[in-house]
């Protein structure tokens, strides 16, 4: 029997284009058609998601998909066990520096195709010449995120030691752009539009992108604990399917103008709608006088971007082995690989699990069935 | 007596923290430091060295934060309060609070507990005092929209003001709406009426 309000969901979410399933399904009516009452709630810190969802104020977040990993293995505090049972979007992050350390990469010939390789091999060229100055600085999220994977794994390609070489700190993404014009930061790795945000400042330079880092990545997803999802299953299957339905009105090109006013709006993102428009069309502006066409910088809809890939849950996990967050064993692999759960995707909405995205720019293969070794055999590792 | 706790206090708000380092103060803590900004925050974290931090769930800044007790080898690492969840409840009392803490592993929970449940107090009282002025500043804006209402009726029928007040309540009695709302309905019409006398 379903409570009065039993068809109520409650979703937190963080101000990023990425929370635009969730915004989308809630105005242009998904959630109604799939007789959900969605309220979202914005939050300002993804420890104030963690908690809500830990202690039930939340029955549904926009989570970094390396979070509900995190909370699984009671890495992270106020953990519980929690599920993915679909993806809210793939790539969507970009590295960007400041204009002083662009000319310095540009005199170590940085390329001005947003190539990783070549950029983080001209990051090199720089810090190898700086001797041993001050570290450059640059920001993430949050440590259990896409962005500080992407960042150590594209500085680390290079050679460049993340914890000795650099120093990275975590900072909110819409304070990002700010600090990097006051000389806070030197770079930073961060969704949109908080990227363009720079750009369209001045202040900023975009060197690489997610999506060239680690093609079809996922970035956000659907987390919900698991006692939540069991005692929830047909509202949780609802919700889904109006989250798929609002993932497809999201990639038609149609419709960006009015997602990109959507999500701008005060309730929101809260910022020009002009800061949305360059990640939903994938036209980049490197600099303001620089664009990149990068149709798959940031992708909603279809089966890759909605299905939870345990394969890249995998990932993540030997990401936190990498870097010293766990160490490993059977028990833990088996629970990063349950957390992530396109069964639950297919069941709401017949969308089917296709082969996950496994290749990255250096050309390094990873192996799902061998996660330890692959994390163990990287020559930069914590 | 063993040596007093060092209570850290990181609020964007200004009066709230007042509030809670007065409260703090006033059950006989001492060593309290309040501050509003991260501005070189894990310099301050390293020289307080504080036993417990208190940060509002509003603080966009929580996730630096956690951040800087992870990697800070300089300090005592802080964990969050409540590591063991036998405290559910105490727990979303802090977050309905809109309240967090940390406190440095190893110190025991009873020297700790109720710092957390005054803060939880002090913000819940903050919370009701905030409604109640939000609350004082529609009444005065609903008495002045009253007030212009009856003016417009007063102006526009030529009668007095205890009769403008009497129409406007036998308006709303009829409409079975407040008086407030008809008042608004009357106020704005006029407004968009004179508009047009004027275009």
């Amino acid at each position: 029997m379903r409570r009065a309000d039993g068809d109520t969901v409650i979703a937190g979410f963080i101000p990023l284009l990425d929370s635009a399933l969730l915004v989308t399904a809630a105005e242009r009516g998904f959630a109604a058609r799939e007789g959900v009452t969605l309220k979202l709630v914005r939050e300002t810190s993804w420890a104030n998601i963690r908690d809500r969802i830990a202690i039930g104020h939340f029955d549904v977040a926009h989570m970094l998909a390396p979070m509900p990993i995190a909370a699984s293995l009671e890495i992270t505090s106020l953990a519980v066990p929690m599920l993915v049972p679909m993806t809210l979007g793939l790539g969507g992050n970009a590295i960007t520096v400041s204009n002083i350390l662009w000319q310095r990469m540009c005199d170590h010939g940085a390329p001005r195709d947003g190539d990783p390789a070549g950029t983080a091999r001209a990051l090199k060229g720089v810090i190898s010449a700086s001797g041993g100055s001050a570290p450059l600085r640059f920001g993430v999220v949050h440590p259990f995120s896409g962005h500080a994977y992407e960042l150590r794994y594209w500085l680390a390609a290079a050679g460049i030691d993340p914890d000795r070489d650099v120093e990275i700190t975590v900072l909110p993404p819409p304070l990002m752009a700010d600090a990097l014009a006051a000389d806070r930061l030197d770079g930073y790795c961060v969704g949109e539009p908080w990227n363009t945000a720079a750009v369209l400042a001045g202040t900023g330079r975009i060197v690489t992108t997610k999506a060239a880092i680690w093609p079809k990545s996922p970035e956000k997803v659907l987390g919900v604990t698991r006692k939540w999802a069991a005692s929830n299953s047909d509202l949780l299957a609802a919700l889904i399917r109006a989250l798929a339905g609002a993932a497809t009105w999201c990639a038609d090109p149609q419709n960006h103008r009015e997602l990109a006013e959507l999500l701008s709006g005060p309730d929101y993102l809260d910022c020009p709608a002009e800061y949305c428009r360059p990640a939903l069309s994938g036209e980049l502006l490197l600099s303001r006088d620089e664009p990149l066409s990068r149709p798959d910088f940031l992708s909603f809809a279809g089966q890759a971007a909605l299905s939870p890939q345990p394969a890249h849950a995998l990932w993540f996990y030997s990401q936190m082995l990498r870097w010293g967050q766990v160490t490993h064993s059977a028990e833990r692999e088996a629970v990063v690989r349950a957390t992530y759960r396109p069964d639950l995707l297919e069941a709401a909405t017949g969308v089917r699990a296709e082969a996950a995205s496994l290749t990255f720019f250096d050309g390094v293969g990873f192996d799902p069935d061998a996660v330890a070794d692959y994390a163990a055999a990287f020559p930069v590792r914590a | 007596m063993r040596e007093q706790l060092a209570i850290l206090v990181i609020d964007t708000n200004r009066i709230r923290s007042s509030i809670i380092e007065q409260g703090l103060r006033d059950a006989g803590h001492e060593r309290v430091i309040v501050v509003d900004g991260m501005d070189g925050l894990v310099r301050k974290i390293t020289e307080i060295d504080p036993d417990v931090i208190v940060i509002d769930l509003e603080n966009p800044n929580r996730d630096q934060l956690e951040h800087i007790f992870q990697v800070s080898r300089a300090v005592r690492r802080p964990i969050a309060m409540f590591v063991d969840r036998s405290e559910a409840g105490a727990i979303e009392a802090a977050v309905d609070a809109g309240v967090s803490a940390y406190v440095v592993d190893g110190l025991k929970r009873e020297r700790v507990k109720p710092i957390l449940d005054m803060a939880i107090s002090r913000f819940n009282a903050f919370n009701r005092l905030s409604q109640e002025l939000e609350a004082a500043r529609n009444e005065l804006a609903e008495r002045k929209t009253i007030e212009r209402a009856k003016g417009i009726l007063m102006r526009n029928r030529g009668i007095g003001e205890d009769e403008a007040y009497r129409l406007l309540r036998k308006t709303a009695m009829n409409q079975g709406r407040r008086i407030i709302e008809v008042a608004e309905g009357l106020v704005i019409s006029a407004g968009l009426l004179e508009k047009r006398d004027e275009a």
